[in-house]
Formats: structure tokens, C-alpha cells, sequence
């Protein structure tokens, strides 16, 4: 019901919360929530509310990249945050959100992976970022996706006493040095749509996650949705994606 | 400058289609690009178990993506993974647009794609053989589905990856459209591009995709030319 109710407004041009078509909800970022982790981050897109932690541990390198450390991120959709979201091992949907927020990162190399080698080899830091799901309001990957660069931002790396990490104490920050921001561009009527609330969300069959590094190239793009996108209208999407990811860097864009 | 494999940018390697490869299926097709290897069959229309998983207004679709221990170099460990996971969701997404699902309210329409060998673009490689045993099982279609990777290396915007490439590239888009509708149905892109050089490239791909599309019509009237 309240589905069709947001596709009808969005197909006139109007939102349940009155908000414009390419207008975030307000956005609420805190770091350093969780003392434990080695960085974190709290992100809440109007009623959509993620966590991101970071924890360091000291892992092997893959064989097939010997002198950089390893990045790995997860993502859970607890069923604390949705009526939807079911325990058990991660859904499709979790692990495409964990894997498409992971390309972002990964690929703008925003985190210098060579300078987490501890020993050639034999020893680095491996990177986990955690994004736990709180309260589902739509538009869950944006929010992971500013939470995980957020946590990123503040995460420190501990330090070592007698080949074990002394946690609590760290020896310098993150190495993290470009700021990837990921967007997903929806496409409802004739129009195209950010920051859906869940009713909204839920109606939108078509869409595009885009992120976007600081110089405006593109890092990682990930089509969703049932409906396929028009051949041409990708470029404008794109050209909306770069518009309104500086807005959300603006707000990250500091430790 | 040539690629590792001797090919020109927008060449892609060698194609081959074949049907009826499961005779089990309602449907099934291989496809091969180069050492890249898919078969693909489909079952259904048939019942949905459990019953509570139907859809009173439209057919149920699920796809299977699966990657083959052998395929790779080292041993893949057999099963799912996240990787699958996510392809096995994208895929769906992908073939879905051109599937008339409402003809088939509380039924159940089943693909599997199994990647017999791996060498780069597999995900495209499994959709072209998915796309063509759905229609060789008869389920009503508004268009094929097309599919093709391109992307960026060695500082040159190419289509078609192989392994190598994809692995010391520097970017790398896999993308399907129906070619008819002009609808793009999957798009994910890795590494660093310029927006400049994502529409030269999703140019590259789409001429990549009427080509594959006319390979796909021209298979599928050969298995049909006789029973006029």
C-alpha cells in the first residue's frame, strides 16, 4: 500500500517527506563511538541509523600480494533493524552491499595497503570494517558505504610490543589518502531520485550505485534493481552521482 | 600496440555457441570466448517448493551462478561463496527484465550457469549462455540478453578481458543491455575511470553486444530451420 502511495507521488514529481528529488534526508555522522575498535563510525540518514567498525589484526598476506595488507569488509543485517532481515548467514542482499561498499574502497586504493606491512611476507595488517545495520530507512548503502570511509578515517594502528598488539595504544593513524563516496542513483517516471526512504525504495525498481572519488573519476559502479536502465541515461546518472557526492564528502572530509 | 593475446581493442577473442548441451532441461547452451567457458541450462515452468516461496501474480526466478573447482588456477573450494552470492543476485537482475515472469503467476523458473573454465568475463560469458537456454526452453521473452565486459588497460580502453587482463588491469566493467529494448540490465564497474572514459567505453560495449547478439539470432534459427 504505502509503496504504491510513494510511487504515485514520485510519479508526479512530489515525496512523502516533501523533499526535492535530488535532496538528502539529514545527515548525522559521529565518530569514535565504539572505544574497542580501532576506528568507527556512526552515520544516520534521516531514520536509516549504521555502524561501521574497524578492527586491525595481524594477518599473512595473500601469495598473490606479498608486500600489502589485506582489506576486508562485511556487512550485517542484524534482525534487530528490519522486520525483513532474518538471523543466519549473511542474505544476498547484505553481502552484495558489503562487497559493493568494499569495491569503493578498495578500488580508489583510498587506504595505502603497502604501508601496513609488518614483516615481508610473512606478516600484515589485515583490515576489517564491520558494517552493522541498526535501523533500515532505505537507502542502506549510501549510509555503509559513509560510515565504512568514515570509521576508515579515524581508525588508528595499534602498536606492537613482543610481536603482540598492544591494544589500546597505537602508533600512528590509518594510512587513508583519497575519499571515495558512493551514491545510488534511482530512476522513477521521467526522473531521477536520491536518498530514498524505505516506501520510496521499495517502489523503485531501477537503479545505479556509483562511487566517486575526490577528483570526480569514477572507482566502482553496481546496476540494482528488477528493471534495466535506458542505454543513454547512464551518463546523466553519472553526471548526478559526481554533483551530489561532493555534498556527502564535505561532511567525511576530516579526521 | 597490441594486447597480450595479439587482439586489437574492440577485437573480441574467438566465439562459440552451442544448444541443447543438457538434455535433461527444458533448455540449455554452452558459450565459449576464448578459454572462458559457460553452460547454461534452465528448468520450468514448474512448481515452487516450498510452497510459501510463490508468487500469486508472477513466476518465480532463481539463478544459480557456480564456478567449477577446476576452472581456475588454484583450486576453487566447491560450492558458494560471496563471490557467487552476489553474481548469482546480479545475474537475475540482469536476465529478469527480459522475462514475461507475469505469464507464470505461482510457478517457479530455474537457471543455473556453471563455469566449466575461467579465464576472465565469466559473469558475461554465463548470461550469453543463460540468455539462449531460456529461449530454447520457450519462456516467453521480450528480448535476449546480451553481455560483454570491457575495460581499461595497459592505459587502452579494450573489450572481451581475458584472465591476465583482468587480473593486471585497471579497470573493468561487465555489462548486459537487451540489445532491442536498449535497456542496460548489468553494469559493475572496478578500478579508476574518468567519466569521459566510462561513455567511450560503454560505447565499446554496447557495438560488442549487437555483435554477440547477432551470434546468439543466428544460433538459434539454426537449431529451428527445420522444423518449418
Amino acid at each position: 500500500m504505502e509503496e504504491k502511495y510513494a510511487l504515485e507521488l514520485m510519479q508526479k514529481g512530489k515525496r512523502i517527506d516533501e523533499r526535492e528529488f535530488d535532496e538528502f534526508r539529514k545527515i548525522e555522522i559521529k565518530k569514535n563511538i565504539i572505544e574497542k575498535a580501532e576506528g568507527s563510525a556512526s552515520v544516520k540518514i534521516g531514520e536509516t541509523h549504521v555502524i561501521a567498525g574497524v578492527k586491525l589484526n595481524i594477518g599473512t598476506p595473500f601469495e598473490d600480494r606479498p608486500e600489502e595488507g589485506v582489506l576486508i569488509v562485511n556487512a550485517e543485517f542484524t534482525p534487530l533493524a528490519s522486520p525483513d532481515f532474518e538471523s543466519g548467514p549473511p542474505s544476498e542482499d547484505a553481502v552484495e552491499l558489503a562487497r559493493v561498499v568494499d569495491r569503493g574502497i578498495r578500488e580508489s586504493k583510498c587506504i595505502k595497503m603497502e604501508d601496513l606491512v609488518i614483516e615481508p611476507k610473512e606478516k600484515v595488517w589485515s583490515v576489517f570494517v564491520d558494517i552493522h545495520i541498526i535501523n533500515h530507512d532505505g537507502n542502506l548503502m549510501n549510509a555503509a558505504g559513509l560510515a565504512a570511509i568514515a570509521a576508515l578515517l579515524n581508525t588508528k594502528i595499534p602498536k606492537i610490543e613482543d610481536e603482540k598488539i598492544v591494544r589500546g595504544d597505537y602508533e600512528k593513524d590509518l594510512p587513508v589518502v583519497h575519499y571515495p563516496i558512493n551514491i545510488t542513483i534511482c530512476k522513477v517516471g521521467k526522473k531521477y531520485l536520491i536518498d530514498p526512504i524505505l516506501e520510496e525504495e521499495n517502489a523503485i525498481n531501477s537503479k545505479l550505485t556509483i562511487a566517486v572519488m575526490e577528483d570526480d573519476s569514477i572507482c566502482a559502479m553496481q546496476k540494482q534493481g528488477s528493471e534495466g536502465i535506458v542505454f543513454e541515461e547512464l551518463e546523466d546518472m553519472i553526471d548526478l552521482a559526481i554533483k551530489k557526492t561532493k555534498e556527502l564528502r564535505k561532511l567525511i572530509k576530516c579526521r | 600496440m597490441k594486447r597480450i593475446d595479439g587482439r586489437s581493442e574492440e577485437e573480441m577473442r574467438e566465439i562459440e555457441m552451442k544448444l541443447d548441451v543438457v538434455k535433461r532441461a527444458n533448455g540449455s547452451a554452452s558459450v565459449r570466448f576464448g578459454n572462458t567457458e559457460a553452460i547454461a541450462s534452465v528448468y520450468g515452468p514448474k512448481g515452487v517448493f516450498p510452497k510459501f516461496l510463490q508468487e500469486d501474480h508472477k513466476s518465480v526466478l532463481k539463478v544459480r551462478y557456480n564456478m567449477a573447482p577446476f576452472s581456475v588456477d588454484d583450486r576453487k573450494a566447491p560450492g558458494h561463496d560471496r563471490r557467487s552470492t552476489e553474481l548469482s543476485k546480479v545475474i537475475r537482475l540482469a536476465i529478469e527484465p527480459a522475462i514475461f515472469l507475469e505469464d507464470f503467476p505461482r510457478a517457479g523458473i530455474y537457471g543455473f550457469i556453471e563455469m566449466l573454465q575461467s579465464d576472465g568475463s565469466t559473469r558475461v560469458t554465463g548470461i550469453n549462455a543463460l540468455s539462449m537456454a531460456l529461449a530454447t526452453a520457450g519462456i516467453p521473452m521480450r528480448d535476449l540478453i546480451t553481455a560483454c565486459s570491457v575495460g581499461k588497460v595497459d592505459d587502452k580502453l579494450v573489450v572481451d578481458l581475458n584472465g591476465e587482463e583482468d587480473c593486471n588491469g585497471q579497470a573493468d566493467l561487465a555489462f548486459a543491455m537487451l540489445p532491442n529494448k536498449n535497456l542496460v540490465t548489468l553494469l559493475q564497474m572496478d578500478g579508476i575511470l574518468t567519466k569521459e572514459e566510462i561513455v567511450k567505453i560503454l560505447g565499446y560495449a554496447r557495438n560488442s553486444c549487437k555483435k554477440i547478439f547477432e551470434l546468439q539470432k543466428q544460433t538459434l534459427k539454426e537449431r529451428y530451420k527445420g522444423e518449418e
